[in-house]
C-alpha cells in the first residue's frame, strides 16, 4: 500500500512538473504545478508528517498558486509561442538554449553524484514523536528560534523591498495602503 | 467485514448524504426567510407550503441545455464546477458532529461520529477551503467572459484577503485546547462555569468568533461580501455562463461551504454537540440544532444587509479585521502563558 501510494505520487509529482515547463499556455503551467505540490503533500503524508502534508498545501497551493493564478489572469497571455526563428533543436538552438543546456547537464550530473553517495548510506531513522506538532513547534520555536527569526525578518525585507519598487512615485495613499499589508503578511509568516 | 469497518462506511455514507440534503433544506430556508423577510410567502406552489420546492428546482436544472461559450477553455470549463463541489464536500471530512458512539453496543469498541479523525483536522479543513477558490477562479477565467473573469478574480482577492483573520482566529482556539483536532477541542469545552455558564469558547473568544463569522462569510462569498457573483454590476460573476448541472454544481458547493463553516464554527466556539437536557448519545442533535441556527443567521443577514463596495471589502479586511485578529490572538496567547489555562 505505502510502496505503491509512493510510485502513484511520484509519477504524478515528476510528471506534472515536467509538463509545468512543456506546456504553452500559463495557466496549465500553474494548475500543473498545483498537482505537482498536492502529489507532494501526498508524499509528506506518506512519510507520517501529516503537518508538513498541510502546511504544504495551505501555503504553496492555497495562498502562493492563488497569487500566481491572479497575476496570469490579469496579464491574460493567451499562449507564450518561441520568437520567430527560434528553432526546437535541442542543441543548436539560440544562445540562451546554450546556456540552459550546460546548466541541466552540470544539475544532472550533481544529482547523479549526490544520488550515488546517498546510496552508500542508510538513511537516519525518524525520531519518534517528530511528526508532532508539538515536537515541531519546540524544535522551530526553542531550538532554531534564531533562524526562524532571522528568516522572517528576512521575508519582511524582501516584501519591504518589492513595494518600494513597485510603488508610485507621485501617490502617498498608496504608502498606508502597503504598510497594512506587510504587517498583515508578516503576522502570516511569523 | 468486522463491524467497525462497516460503521465506518455508514457514518461516511451517512455524512454525504445529509451533505447533499443540507444543500436542498438550505436551498429552501433560503427562499422562505427571504419570502417572509419581504412580506411574502416564497416558494408555496409544489408540496405542502412549498417544501417539494428544492426537487423541482433539481429536476429542472437536469432538463436544461448544458451550454459553454464560443472560446471557453473546455477542459477547465467543466473541471471548474466539479473542483468546487468536491473541496466543499472534501473540507467537511474532519467535522465531528457527535459524541463517540458503539451504535448501542453492537460495536466493541467507540468510533467517532466523522468521517476521519485526524490530528491536524483544522489545518486539513484550512487547506481544503483554500483550495475551494480554484473553482471559482477557473470557472472565471475559462468562461471567456468578462464578467466571469472579473468574478474569478474577485473571488480570489477576496479569499486572500480574509483567510488570513480566518486562520488567525482558529489559531487562538488552537492555543486554548492545546489541539489541533476538532474532535479534542469539542471536549475541552465539556462543562460548565459556576454550574450554569456552558464552558464554550464563545465566552471566551467572542471576538474570535466575531471574526471567524465575518471570515466565514466571506470566504463562502455570501452577502454582503457576495462580490465575485454580485448581480447588480457582474450579471452573475464566476457563473455567469454556466447552466444546467454546472451550475447547480456551483450552488452545491456554496450551500455546502455554509454547512461546513456552520459546523466548524459550533465545534470550535459553541461546543459542538455538548448541551444540557439531552443525554450523550443524543448530542448530534445539539449539534444539529447550533448548526441550523448559525444558517440561519447567514441567511437573515443575506436578506437584510446591503453589499458594501469593494473597496470596502478590502479595507475592513486588512485595517481592521485582520488586526483585531492579531490582538485577540496575541492577548490569547499571553493568557495562555501566563495562567497556564
Amino acid at each position: 500500500m505505502g510502496a505503491l501510494g509512493f510510485w502513484v505520487l511520484a509519477f504524478v509529482a515528476v510528471v506534472a512538473s515536467v509538463l509545468v515547463v512543456g506546456q504553452r499556455n500559463p495557466m496549465y503551467s500553474v494548475l500543473l504545478l498545483i498537482a505537482s505540490f498536492g502529489a507532494l503533500s501526498g508524499l509528506y503524508i506518506l512519510l507520517d508528517a501529516p503537518f508538513v502534508a498541510a502546511i504544504q498545501i495551505i501555503i504553496y497551493a492555497g495562498a502562493i498558486m492563488v497569487l500566481f493564478l491572479f497575476v496570469v489572469m490579469l496579464l491574460n497571455v493567451p499562449t507564450e509561442d518561441p520568437v520567430k526563428g527560434y528553432h526546437a533543436r535541442i542543441i543548436g538552438g539560440a544562445g540562451p538554449r546554450h546556456f540552459g543546456a550546460v546548466l541541466a547537464a552540470v544539475l544532472a550530473v550533481e544529482l547523479a553524484v549526490a544520488l550515488f553517495k546517498l546510496q552508500s548510506e542508510p538513511f537516519p531513522a525518524a525520531t519518534a514523536g517528530a511528526s508532532s506538532v508539538y515536537a515541531i513547534g519546540v524544535t522551530l520555536f526553542r531550538d532554531y528560534a534564531f533562524a526562524f527569526e532571522a528568516t522572517s525578518v528576512l521575508i519582511l525585507v524582501a516584501m519591504v523591498g518589492a513595494v518600494i519598487l513597485a510603488r508610485k512615485e507621485s501617490s502617498h495613499e498608496t504608502g498606508t495602503e502597503t504598510k497594512a499589508e506587510i504587517e498583515s503578511a508578516r503576522t502570516r509568516e511569523s | 467485514m468486522d463491524r467497525i469497518f462497516i460503521a465506518h462506511l455508514v457514518v461516511i455514507g451517512f455524512t454525504f448524504f445529509m451533505l447533499l440534503n443540507s444543500a436542498a433544506v438550505l436551498v429552501y430556508m433560503e427562499r422562505k426567510v427571504a419570502g417572509h423577510l419581504q412580506q411574502r410567502y416564497g416558494p408555496y406552489l409544489v408540496g405542502p407550503h412549498g417544501v417539494l420546492q428544492p426537487i423541482a428546482d433539481i429536476v429542472k436544472l437536469m432538463f436544461k441545455e448544458e451550454l459553454r461559450p464560443k472560446g471557453a477553455d473546455t477542459l477547465l470549463f467543466y473541471a471548474a464546477p466539479i473542483l468546487s463541489a468536491t473541496a466543499a464536500f472534501a473540507a467537511f471530512s474532519v467535522v465531528p458532529f457527535g459524541a463517540d458512539t458503539t451504535f448501542f453496543g453492537l460495536l466493541a469498541k467507540p468510533i467517532g461520529l466523522q468521517v476521519t479523525d485526524v490530528n491536524v483536522a483544522m489545518l486539513v479543513i484550512f487547506a481544503i477551503t483554500s483550495m475551494g477558490v480554484y473553482g471559482i477562479v477557473l470557472a472565471g477565467w475559462s468562461s471567456n467572459s468578462k464578467y466571469s473573469l472579473l468574478g474569478g478574480l474577485r473571488a480570489s482577492a477576496q479569499m486572500i484577503s480574509y483567510e488570513l483573520s480566518y486562520g488567525l482566529a482558529l489559531a487562538s482556539v488552537v492555543m486554548l485546547a492545546g489541539s489541533l483536532s476538532l474532535h479534542t477541542i469539542v471536549n475541552e469545552q465539556a462543562g460548565y462555569w459556576f454550574g450554569v455558564i456552558p464552558k464554550w469558547y464563545l465566552f471566551i473568544q467572542p471576538l474570535g468568533f466575531l471574526i471567524f463569522l465575518t471570515a466565514g462569510v466571506a470566504e463562502t462569498n455570501r452577502a454582503p461580501f457576495d462580490f465575485p457573483e454580485a448581480e447588480q454590476e457582474l450579471v452573475a460573476g464566476y457563473h455567469t455562463e454556466y447552466s444546467s448541472m454546472s451550475f447547480a454544481l456551483f450552488f452545491l458547493a456554496e450551500y455546502v461551504n455554509m454547512a461546513t463553516v456552520s459546523a466548524v464554527a459550533t465545534d470550535l466556539y459553541l461546543g459542538g454537540w455538548q448541551g444540557p437536557f439531552l443525554p450523550a448519545w443524543l448530542g448530534w442533535l445539539w449539534f444539529l440544532a447550533k448548526v441550523f441556527g448559525l444558517l440561519f443567521f447567514y441567511i437573515w443577514m443575506r436578506w437584510t444587509l446591503p453589499r458594501y463596495r469593494y473597496d470596502q471589502l478590502m479595507e475592513f479586511g486588512w485595517k481592521w479585521l485582520l488586526p483585531a485578529a492579531a490582538i485577540n490572538l496575541l492577548v490569547t496567547a499571553a493568557v495562555v502563558l501566563k495562567f497556564g489555562w
